[in-house]
């Protein structure tokens, strides 16, 4: 007769699975985020049924937050070097290296030309404060007048990425002609088609959009 | 289970005197590892954004200097429904284009909501639109078009409201159209005459 002596079973687990699979999660999780840019300022963007998403690459951000005061970013780092150099050259700030490079890596910016070299050679904490603080962008509904600085950023990063996609970011409370102005801006130079940036809502029942998107409604 | 697995690997002793130095076991305990790994994971998902912001796209009308106004296309009046936006998310909205001064508008105001608001409105005027092409008083190819106005006080979230709106009920054919002075007396106009009635 063989032993019939039950194993006492070890409460050990092998971990190793696990750990496999965690490591799995970590590297798919670190592979696939894109970090949250930083903002300067927080936008609540209003809903709409809109579901496209917005490019992953070539964009440059127009931010009207609820005072209306405007921040323009690009995401591309290489053009943004390439945009600050040339702002540097137009406008004759006078920029060095690191003010360069702070532009570069950094995020929206809100300040005027003016005082674009001060802001850059401050570290970013301060660069965060000047953010709750500055007046924005200055725009205006003449595209290409000398006080409408947003008109000659959006020209300037035309120039150097001439595929670059526009999306507006706004706040529920900007008003309409603070928004205005910043289209008239893009109408100026003869841009008509760009993005706004919206949150997602559900279709509402019974519309001709939510039958469409059944795949009842008319198609045409 | 969490500490390190140091018992020898059941070498057994040759006899003795026979000194043998411990046989560590090659197991190591990977809790702390796991530990970790769950921990950046965690972190990862909450830095991330899973979700890519959704976007609406947008066409403005073309604008061009050098267009005559002969070649602009003209809006036929019982086509148009003309939406004013205006404060406290308050719509005016009337039909045709209202440019004719010896017949003015029937300027009426709703709100946005899901029930007899804005959305109703355009249903209805699409409705009347599609009458009248089987009427015959338009031709085929007619279709509603909304102008849309916002005012001074109007804020984005509206905009993007009404042209949800748009797209919600299929409205193929609208524009974002700067306010007139003759509209921002209607507005006027409404207001005093209701200022009583709310």
């Amino acid at each position: 007769m063989p032993k019939l002596k039950m194993p006492r079973k070890s409460t050990n687990v092998d971990m190793t699975a696990m750990c496999d699979v965690a490591f799995l999660l970590l590297t798919f999780f670190m592979l696939a985020t894109k970090f949250k840019p930083d903002e300067p300022v927080t936008v609540v963007t209003p809903n709409s049924i809109s579901d496209i998403p917005l490019p992953d690459n070539d964009i440059m951000l127009i931010t009207v937050d609820p005072k209306g005061r405007i921040f323009f970013s690009v995401d591309n780092q290489n053009v943004r070097e390439d945009i600050i150099r040339d702002v540097n050259e137009y406008k004759g700030l006078n920029l060095d290296e690191n003010q360069v490079k702070s532009f570069k890596y950094g995020s929206s910016v809100g300040v005027p030309f003016n005082q674009l070299k001060s802001y850059l050679a401050m570290p970013g904490a301060d660069q965060k404060e000047i953010d709750k603080t500055t007046a924005g962008i200055p725009v205006d509904t003449v595209a290409d007048s000398e006080l409408n600085e947003l008109g000659a950023w959006i020209r300037i990063a035309r120039n150097n990425n001439p595929k670059i996609r526009i999306a507006i970011k706004a706040d529920n409370d900007a008003t309409y002609p603070q928004v205005q102005k910043v289209i008239k801006t893009l109408e100026g130079w003869k841009i008509f088609k760009f993005n706004l940036i919206t949150g997602l809502k559900a279709i509402p029942q019974g519309t001709a959009a939510y039958e469409t998107s059944m795949g009842r409604g008319p198609k045409d | 289970m969490a500490e390190m697995d140091v018992s020898s690997g059941g070498g057994h002793k040759k006899g003795p005197g026979v000194k043998k130095g411990k046989k560590l076991s090659t197991r190591v305990d990977l809790t702390p590892m796991v530990d970790l790994g769950f921990l950046l994971i965690t972190f990862f998902m909450y830095t991330t954004t899973m979700s890519k912001p959704k976007t609406m796209e947008i066409n403005m009308p073309f604008k061009d200097e050098n267009i005559k106004p002969e070649d602009e296309s003209k809006i036929k009046a019982s086509t148009a429904l003309t939406i004013l936006l205006s404060r406290d998310h308050r719509i005016y909205y009337y039909e045709g284009l209202g440019d004719d001064a010896n017949n003015p508008p029937n300027v009426q105001v709703t709100y946005f909501k899901p029930k007899d608001g804005i959305r109703d409105v355009i249903i209805n005027k699409n409705k009347k639109v599609n009458e009248l092409k089987q009427q015959g008083a338009l031709s085929a190819s007619d279709k509603l078009t909304v102008l849309i106005k916002p005012d001074d006080n109007s804020t984005y979230n509206d905009l993007v409201n009404i042209l949800d709106e748009m797209s919600i009920n299929d409205v193929r054919i609208y524009a974002i159209v700067d306010i007139t002075p003759v509209d921002k007396e209607f507005i006027q106009l409404t207001e005093s005459a209701n200022a009583g009635v709310q």
